[in-house]
């Protein structure tokens, strides 16, 4: 049986980064990093673009086989864990073979979650998360005329928006009653909306499908409303959820993922979670939650290197905060932080500026002087800066008005004193 | 040894928010006249300004945040460097940075950021404040640390002791050709020259009596000279032994042009042997011979301009110096081991004394610092042909308080000492200024056979 000191499981960001952290600290300890995928690292984020043709599948790589010479890590594509057996301090291969470890990193990510439609199971669809399923994507857009994506999360956005730049008359249905409702209110959404409708896409809101059926070599979705719609292709993406099933029964407590502490370790002492499949602390809120987005992968995954090869320097991880950042038609929108909505009113104050002619949104929400969220569609501010006003609480004292008029010079000059 | 980068520096209070350097940047780098464009963002900060600008940070989060592989640090430049044709526009590299280092740019429709203009930025040539510097310093790193250190781990200075870094970093450069004279003072007292039969070094090193230095090294040199060998002659000496009791020969190699490297560790007095004064004690200073009480206040005389003596005997090399300063330090070393082949080299370097001088171990670069921003030190070199020069600039001085607070041996002040001292300080500038003024002459040039 093949050992590793340090085994990481998933060869995304968070395993990458769990691998920087481990290597900045411990240059020599064995390590073995692997994933079910045949290729080299990659990032699920850049998917929709090697759908769209923007990016060469041949050049949407995060590290290749030099930097794991150079760090000596044992590489292992093509493995796909199918077992954990935590008493032994080993993990199965679906081929059989097994690893053992002193320290196991979980980095598995999340897999799309199917929404339980009559007739989606025995349907031929298209999901995104891996660089297989862009391809087949990417090879099955030539034949296609009519598509429908199930889902208005990012996602089934990008999806749509690249689908649509393909030629491809899309339609995205969502059950919400505006995409996006994870990081944009209704009004920052119907900006977006309306970029998305300009184009040509179809949005379905406050829509749900109750079945779906083939349709020639397409299908055919009948909606709870009665309204009928007819694809050549179906995409599903109307949601991700942990890859945990191969630790049922291995002693490792999960919830809806992972659960960890704030050094990103689960109940098992020589075990730790990373990244969309870990569900770890928020920042806005005492329980455990799934955050499920890169930067916080990198994060975590950082926070679990250090801790694995016991770096002295660790920080405890400060909670995660919902944010992102969406590119669309060449529009930006960003969000940092939490909605009025998801605080307790008291000293909470919102300021809104829209212009929805000009396509420009920007609210700004505060908790007692203090940066809560902000978000904001062709609006300049960093929201790295923002991000970390968060994290540490600043208080905007005297400088609250101005930040209100102008956030991103009065954050970078905040940012330039407070940081030193 | 990780190796370390050329970066730019930004010094706020020198900041007059004239936005030039985003003016340039922006015409360098998008042939644009919209600041927007600037990779360097000048933002108004209450009464003064700030900057977002790249870090080119070490552990770049931004390069860990792309999903496309587009951001990447150099090893050799340091430099983070964005490739175009990778990036996806997703705009995750904006999360990860928390200097607003990598922004949107919405002519552009793309990230951009810093690239230090191939070692050359534009912004820092426009800089007329001094706010923006391009710090080189990288290179000291990377060259001198690859150098060995000719002293032996675990000497026995005092915590935070500056003379140590200063014996540690001009031995490294001078290399192991050489023979170290360290008299008495706390460069032998910390070790360097051994116990129970051993050296503190990896070079010879030898213990001569506070007043034969100079002499001694004068016949080493010599010596080797005559069988053919090129081994520098080094002194490493306080500021007691070099300027009160080692005078005399000092004087006497200098005037006779040996070749000799004579490196004073000026800490303002004999520490090592109880902290008393030394004619290199300044004025008011506090010292267990110039002691404070209902009559006594400190010295009572200002400090000998030791350095200046030393111009006078038109040394083929001379200069003052600070380890706040490496740069600055180094290049002077260079030139004084290149001077110290055919001529008496002399450097004169400033060494705060945590100990002597009363201040918390931490503190010592920054009270090295302190010394050279109110002009307390100043910096300068000179050499026969070019006569002398301040190497750094000695306008807008910082008030000589800040210097005087931070020290114990000042804590005892009143407002006419404190007065006596800026008139000192005022002197040493003005006659520093006149000889900067007074360029050297074919005379001088001539020097000596
Ligand atoms: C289309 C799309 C767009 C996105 N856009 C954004 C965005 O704009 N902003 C943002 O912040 N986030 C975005 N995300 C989410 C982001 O990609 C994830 O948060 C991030 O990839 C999480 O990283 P991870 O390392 O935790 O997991 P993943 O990236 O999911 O990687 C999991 C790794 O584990 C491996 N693995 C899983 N199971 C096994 C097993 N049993 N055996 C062996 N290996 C296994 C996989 O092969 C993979 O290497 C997007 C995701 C998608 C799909």
């Amino acid at each position: 049986m093949h050992h590793a000191h340090y085994l990481i499981v998933g060869a995304s960001h968070a395993a990458l980064s769990a691998l920087h952290a481990i290597r900045l600290h411990d240059t020599e300890g064995d390590v073995t990093l692997l994933t079910r995928d045949d290729s080299l690292p990659y990032s699920p984020t850049v998917l929709p673009y090697v759908v769209s043709g923007r990016s060469d599948p041949g050049r949407v790589f995060l590290r290749d086989e030099a930097y794991f010479a150079e760090h000596k890590v044992n590489y292992l594509r093509g493995a796909n864990v199918r077992n954990l057996n935590a008493g032994a301090n080993a993990v199965e291969l679906a081929d059989g073979s097994r690893i053992g470890f002193d320290k196991l990193l979980l980095a598995t990510g999340a897999a799309p979650l199917l929404p339980p439609i009559p007739g989606l199971a025995g349907l031929k669809f298209h999901v995104l998360r891996t660089l297989a399923d862009a391809l087949a994507l990417r090879e099955a857009l030539p034949q296609v005329k009519r598509a429908l994506v199930l889902g208005g999360g990012l996602i089934g956005m990008h999806a749509a928006e690249n689908l649509a730049k393909g030629g491809v008359d899309v339609s995205v249905v969502e059950l919400q009653p505006h995409v996006l409702s994870g990081y944009f209110d209704a009004e920052a959404a119907g900006i977006i909306e309306g970029v998305f409708s300009s184009k040509g896409v179809h949005l379905l809101t406050g829509k749900s499908v109750a079945s779906v059926a083939a349709k020639g070599a397409g299908c055919r979705a009948l909606l709870a409303d009665g309204t009928e719609i007819e694809a050549d292709l179906l995409l599903v993406a109307t949601g991700v959820a942990p890859v945990t099933d191969f630790l049922a029964g291995s002693g490792v407590a999960t919830e809806r993922g992972v659960l960890v502490d704030e050094h990103m370790r689960t109940n098992v002492a020589n075990i730790w979670a990373a990244g969309d499949v870990a569900q770890a602390r928020g920042f806005f809120s005492d329980s455990r939650i799934i955050n499920g987005i890169l930067p916080d992968a990198v994060d975590q995954g950082r926070i679990a290197g250090m801790a694995m090869a016991e770096d002295p320097g660790i920080k405890t991880y400060a909670g995660g905060v919902p944010l992102n950042t969406y590119s669309f038609f060449g529009e930006q929108a960003v969000s940092v932080g939490v909605h009025e909505g998801a605080l307790d009113s008291s000293g909470v104050e919102v300021k809104k500026q829209v212009d929805a002619a000009a396509k420009r949104y920007l609210k700004i929400v505060l908790k007692e002087n203090r940066l809560a969220g902000i978000f904001g569609v062709n609006s300049a501010f960093d929201p790295g800066i923002m991000w970390e006003l968060i994290l540490r609480a600043i208080d905007l004292g005297d400088e609250k008005l101005a930040f209100l008029r102008s956030p991103q010079d009065t954050a970078r000059a905040l940012m330039s004193r407070n940081w030193r | 040894m990780g190796a370390a980068y050329e970066t730019i520096y930004f010094k706020a209070d020198a900041c007059d928010g004239c936005n030039e350097c985003m003016s340039a940047c922006a015409r360098a780098k998008a042939q644009s006249d919209d600041q927007l464009q600037s990779r360097i963002q000048i933002v108004p900060s209450g009464e003064g300004f700030e900057l977002a600008l790249c870090r080119q940070c070490g552990d770049p989060e931004c390069v860990l945040n792309c999903p496309a592989g587009a951001l990447a640090k150099n090893a050799g430049s340091g430099v983070i460097a964005w490739d175009g044709s990778k990036c996806v526009n997703c705009l995750l590299c904006t999360v990860g940075c928390a200097y607003g280092g990598i922004a949107y740019d919405a002519q552009a429709g793309h990230v951009i950021k810093c690239d230090m203009c191939a070692g050359d930025p534009a912004c820092v040539k426009v800089c007329t404040t001094g706010a923006l510097k391009h710090v080189k310093t990288a290179r000291i790193y990377n060259e001198v640390g690859n150098l060995e250190d000719l002293f032996a781990p675990g000497l026995s200075g005092c915590q935070g002791c500056n003379t140590e870094l200063i014996m540690r970093h001009t031995l490294r450069r001078i290399g192991p050709d050489v023979v170290v004279a360290t008299p008495p003072g706390c460069i032998p007292g910390m070790g360097s020259v051994g116990y129970n039969g051993l050296t503190g070094t990896k070079v010879p090193v030898f213990h001569p009596l506070l007043t034969n230095t100079a002499s001694m090294l004068a016949g080493v040199r010599r010596h080797y000279k005559r069988m053919g060998r090129d081994v520098m002659a080094v002194a490493l000496a306080g500021d007691g032994g070099t300027a009160d009791v080692g005078f005399q020969s000092l004087s006497g190699a200098a005037e006779r042009g040996e070749e000799i490297l004579y490196i004073c560790v000026d800490n303002e007095g004999y520490m090592n042997t109880g902290m008393q004064r030394s004619g290199c004690t300044p004025y008011g200073a506090w010292t267990s011979t110039t002691p404070v009480g209902e009559r006594a206040h400190g010295k009572t005389q200002d400090a000998k301009n030791l350095p200046l003596l030393m111009v006078m005997h038109n040394c083929a090399y001379v200069a003052t110096a600070s380890t706040a300063f490496m740069q600055d330090l180094y290049d002077k070393l260079e030139r004084a081991i290149e001077a110290a082949k055919t001529g008496f080299a002399y450097l004169h370097i400033y060494s705060p004394c945590t100990t002597g001088w009363r201040f918390p171990s931490d503190q010592n670069i920054e009270v090295a610092r302190k010394a050279v921003e109110t002009n307390f030190v100043l910096l300068w070199e000179f050499n026969p042909r070019d006569g002398l020069q301040l190497t750094h600039p000695a306008e807008n001085a910082k008030p000589i308080d800040e210097y005087l607070e931070v020290l114990g041996k000042y804590r005892h002040l009143d407002p006419d000492q404190v007065e006596h001292i800026e008139r000192t300080l005022a002197n040493n500038l003005a006659r520093i200024r006149g000889f900067a003024a007074a360029k050297g002459t074919a005379s001088a040039e001539a020097g000596r056979g």
